[in-house]
């Protein structure tokens, strides 16, 4: 048992902990789901520390059979890619847990319980390197969210929770099919194993095959991502739900579907990924125009945060299908950035809310005079999220643009406009909720941050500016590994080359190693 | 070939679960009048316990016949791996059965003998239909199931719903029954024999007639199609599901199915297995068409027993799906489904059941509303059964599921899976009704009103969702054994 089971069993334990734990003892199950996250954050901590980058393979790598017929392996491992996201969701669940402290009054005890569930599930998505247990993690991670938003979410909450889950399921029932039909031809549910034939052309598969299998993990991916026109469960499920539900979501349940663009859809199946790169990259870049333009008429604060990420998660997907160093990279960055930033917005709004009980820009004015501190941290955030240097999203939007630029100029000119988008509807929005004249509602219910907000807003500002300093510290894993993929990719792409000529336009983004 | 008038010894262990069975139904009638009242009390639980007490011992003999497979009875009788994953099965609905009804029966001022004695010979009938390898055996032991079936759903003869759902389940069943008889007169006039490997070894014969072959196998399907409620002969389920009394209802829905999905295999895996090119679109049509027709039709129900009566619709389909796949592993899905089914079924009913209190006043959907504060245990559980009926991993449900589409994409059915797949997403949509009336909504009356769980109630829940998550979680066992028995003895 290494260090990722460890982290993986934590919140589980503390789950079933917290069911046990009787109803009326509220505050006991608050501080058992604290410690139990913060405990999973220094594990996972840990394993950012242990982590060996240069090495090759998985690592804290585990592998048993769970079900023996059908051979279904518990298989868990990190690599590059996984590391900082399984990091992200450990570091984001605290935090998430802090910012409920007060504010769920009603059936405590499932709220934090559904919290530590769902950071197991989130941990197992990440690491899961055998297709069925990724199934498994993936649907597990519905569940408690559903709950999250149905139960304490505001006044629409039911709407947006079946909707969320419905979205979902039926996205992933098409992926449940391909991974049957993977594991049909392959004989097992061993993502590495699967690769490996599906490289060597042991697994050979049809055009019409992998362009069917690469749709159907594509759009369950695509409607978690969400890509535009799969989009619109996401401003329901963002406003609807808790403050900890959407920084949940965003930060990372957004995360799953681009995690799982990098990880699944290139490497399996490049030929396709590569032939629908286009149509794709389009989406993606109206993903990126129109959460913006839809952004800035927002009147609500939540869903202007929410179509922000439409925005800015059409970014990951453009970096992605770029197929460069440069692009991976950044998508993997903007990933990370957008979940601290994101996060960061939901729970600033979270804490307004709980002051004025409104999301409506038009009741705000003027914060800037009342609560000063609350002011600056937001102004940080809200320079963050538009992509200022020196913080986080920067240096994901950069290299994005840059990595996008070297496959396809006409897409970075597009993109680079939602850049600019997203500096208008948020500044605006800030200077409306935090300039102007202070009015009396506002006087008497906002103040400034307490402790507990404190500790919830230190910690997200100083990792933004240290992904905008320190860059070093996130990258070197991420491009390791998605330096792998890009050779796997390429590797399969020579080897039909030999067979199929229009794949040679593959080794475009070849020679560009950006490290 | 009849050796000896007299049965073996084996022979009486092979059939020692119906021995066990019959005579504990006739024993319970005969103890009636003596063991009403215990030292001057009304004592009517007496035969609740018994009947499991009979249950379990008929689920040792089931176990204890496994260990000496074979044909017994001049081959009408065949015990083996897949006979008795069948009876177990059964009996222990049987089992769950009973708990549920306990409370219920008081409440309704009906704790008769009767009602276990009649228990007691459905599922006698139903082991003997799963042992037989015989089509007469089949019919005898549908017909010992079904007959009491019938009684059971008009059970509270004073009730007008009760009386409706046994009168339309009698003459739809007794027709559907006719049409199975036919199918089997027609095999043997072509075969000459009615035992199920010897028309599989006489249709191999080349001179023989298949378009009569193909009418008497589509006959058949007419037959268990019904028993199964898979359509297009769906249409009694919905309201017999709705009138009967709610434990006989889930009685209804998962074991005389589960007896009829396991012949509707047996014979068709063995018997006419040769022409399956021919029966199979026959059987994906109608998974198809259960599927749709019991998902969509299942989305505007109001009432809890209606709804789960359209969603057992569609389970069947998702069964018929693991038939069509025409294979071992099809087999072994279909057993494995029917097992996790009958427990998240019960566990659902038994929900149901607490609820609708008295009289069954609150069926409702909005009746569960609030189920979670109140009942927060109670509530967790049936989102247990939920979740499985949804099919999330970890559940049952969803190993179920996955086991069936796996099969027919193996099959080269992958239409068929995606499509059954979809399905399920709608489905999900109903299900998570419940989930939403019980977690999200204030609670009404009928929770404001409820008593705390009896403990019958409780223990079938609590077994059931065990069951669920083992199923879910460790589906290893259960599942070797289904693949391990799933041949039929080929």
């Amino acid at each position: 048992m290494n260090l990722l089971d460890v982290l993986i069993l934590i919140p589980a334990i503390g789950f079933f902990i917290a069911l046990i734990i009787p109803r009326a003892m509220e505050n006991a199950i608050k501080m058992l789901a604290l410690i139990f996250s913060l405990v999973s954050f220094v594990v996972s901590l840990g394993l950012a520390y242990g982590y060996r980058t240069g090495q090759s393979g998985l690592q804290y790598m585990t592998d048993f059979v769970w079900i023996q017929n059908p051979e279904i392996h518990y298989h868990v491992g990190v690599d590059g890619l996984s590391l900082w996201l399984i990091v992200l969701s450990t570091f984001l669940t605290p935090i998430a847990i802090l910012i409920s402290w007060n504010y769920i009054h009603n059936r405590v005890k499932e709220f934090f319980a559904f919290l530590l569930l769902l950071e197991f599930g989130l941990v197992g998505v990440f690491s899961a390197w055998d297709l069925f247990l990724f199934y498994v993690f993936w649907e597990v991670v519905l569940v408690p969210m559903y709950f999250l938003i149905g139960i304490w979410g505001h006044d629409r909450r039911i709407y947006a929770a079946v909707k969320f889950f419905l979205y979902t399921m039926a996205g992933s029932v098409l992926m449940l099919v391909a991974i049957t039909f993977l594991y049909i031809h392959a004989g097992t549910f061993d993502y590495a194993t699967i690769l490996a034939q599906l490289q060597s052309g042991k697994l050979a598969l049809s055009h019409l095959q992998e362009t069917l299998l690469f749709l159907a993990f594509f759009i369950a991916f695509a409607i978690k991502v969400p890509l535009f026109p799969l989009h619109t469960w996401l401003p329901d499920a963002h406003v609807e739900a808790p403050s900890a539900g959407s920084v949940m979501l965003a930060s990372v349940m957004l995360k799953m579907g681009t995690y799982g663009l990098v990880r699944f859809c290139l490497p399996m199946f490049p030929t396709a990924a590569h032939e629908n790169a286009p149509w794709i990259s389009i989406l993606a870049i109206i993903g990126i125009v129109y959460g913006a333009a839809v952004a800035m008429v927002q009147p609500n604060m939540k869903k202007l945060v929410a179509y922000s990420s439409v925005s800015h998660l059409g970014f990951v997907v453009l970096g992605i299908f770029s197929f460069t160093q440069l692009g991976l990279d950044g998508a993997v960055y903007i990933m990370l950035a957008h979940g601290i930033s994101t996060g960061a917005l939901f729970a600033l709004v979270g804490f307004l809310y709980e002051r004025r009980h409104s999301l409506a820009i038009s009741d705000y004015g003027g914060i800037a005079t009342v609560a000063p501190w609350f002011a600056t941290m937001f102004l940080i955030t809200t320079f963050a999220s538009i992509g200022l240097p020196m913080l986080s999203n920067f240096v994901g939007e950069f290299l994005v643009l840059q990595g996008t630029a070297q496959s396809n100029f006409a897409y970075t000119s597009f993109a680079a406009l939602g850049v600019i988008l997203s500096a208008c509807y948020m500044l605006w929005m800030y200077q409306r909720v935090f300039f102007g004249e202070t009015n009396e509602e506002v006087k008497h219910h906002v103040y400034d941050f307490n402790l507990r907000e404190w500790a919830c807003v230190i910690p997200l500002v100083a990792v933004m500016v240290w992904m905008g300093i320190f860059t070093q510290t996130f990258l070197p894993p991420v491009s390791e590994s998605n330096d792998k993929i890009l050779t796997q990719i390429r590797m399969s792409a020579d080897l039909k080359a030999a067979t199929h000529s229009p794949v040679a336009s593959l080794k475009v983004g070849a020679n560009t190693n950006a490290h | 070939m009849p050796t000896s008038f007299y049965p073996s010894a084996d022979d009486l262990l092979r059939f020692s679960p119906e021995l066990i069975l019959s005579f504990a139904g006739t024993l319970l009638m005969v103890l009636d009048p003596f063991f009403r009242h215990i030292q001057g009390k009304p004592a009517p639980r007496i035969f609740g316990h018994l009947t499991i007490a009979a249950f379990i011992a008929a689920i040792f003999g089931a176990i204890a016949a496994n260990a000496v497979p074979g044909s017994s009875f001049s081959n009408l009788l065949i015990v083996d791996g897949y006979a008795t994953f069948f009876r177990v099965l059964v009996l222990t609905i049987g089992i769950l059965a009973v708990l549920i009804s306990y409370r219920y029966l008081a409440k309704e001022v009906a704790e008769t003998s009767e009602y276990h004695a009649l228990l007691l010979f459905s599922v006698a009938g139903q082991c003997l239909m799963v042992a037989a390898n015989d089509l007469i055996m089949i019919f005898i032991g549908l017909e010992i199931s079904s007959i009491a079936t019938y009684i059971l759903a008009g059970y509270l003869r004073n009730d007008k719903r009760n009386n409706e759902a046994a009168l339309k389940y009698f003459l739809l069943g007794s027709f559907a029954t006719g049409f199975l008889l036919y199918g089997v007169s027609i095999v043997y006039g072509i075969t000459g024999t009615t035992k199920l490997d010897e028309i599989r070894t006489a249709l191999s014969n080349p001179g023989l007639s298949l378009v009569a072959v193909s009418i008497a196998a589509a006959l058949i399907i007419v037959g268990l199609g019904f028993k199964v409620s898979g359509a297009p002969f769906q249409m009694w389920a919905p309201d017999v599901y709705q009138g009967a009394p709610a434990p006989v209802s889930v009685f209804m829905a998962t074991a005389p199915k589960a007896a009829a999905f396991a012949v509707f295999v047996r014979v068709f895996m063995t018997s006419f297995q040769q022409i399956a090119t021919g029966w199979e679109p026959l059987i994906w049509i109608s998974a198809l068409l259960s599927m749709t027709i019991g998902n969509f039709a299942a989305l505007t129900q109001t009432n809890l027993k209606r709804m789960l009566a359209y969603s057992s619709i569609a389970h069947a389909g998702y069964i018929l799906v693991a038939l069509a796949a025409k294979s071992e592993l099809g087999t072994a899905a279909v057993m494995f489904y029917l097992a996790a089914y009958a427990l998240m079924n019960i566990g659902a009913f038994a929900v149901v059941i607490h609820i609708a209190g008295k009289g069954e006043r609150h069926l409702r959907i909005d009746d569960l509303a609030g189920l979670a504060q109140k009942q927060p245990l109670t509530a967790a559980l049936m989102t247990v059964f939920v979740l499985s009926f949804i099919g999330v991993p970890l559940t049952g449900g969803f190993f179920g599921k996955f086991y069936i589409f796996r099969a027919a994409v193996e099959s080269d059915l992958i239409w068929l899976a995606v499509l059954g797949l979809l399905n399920s997403a709608v489905a999900a949509y109903y299900y998570l009704r419940l989930l939403v009336v019980m977690y999200m909504h204030e609670p009404g009356e009928a929770v404001q009103a409820l008593e705390p769980m009896s403990a019958g109630l409780d223990i079938a829940l609590v077994l059931s969702a065990v069951g669920t998550f083992i199923l879910g979680v460790l589906p290893g066992a259960v599942l070797n054994f289904a693949r391990n028995s799933a041949s039929l003895g080929r």
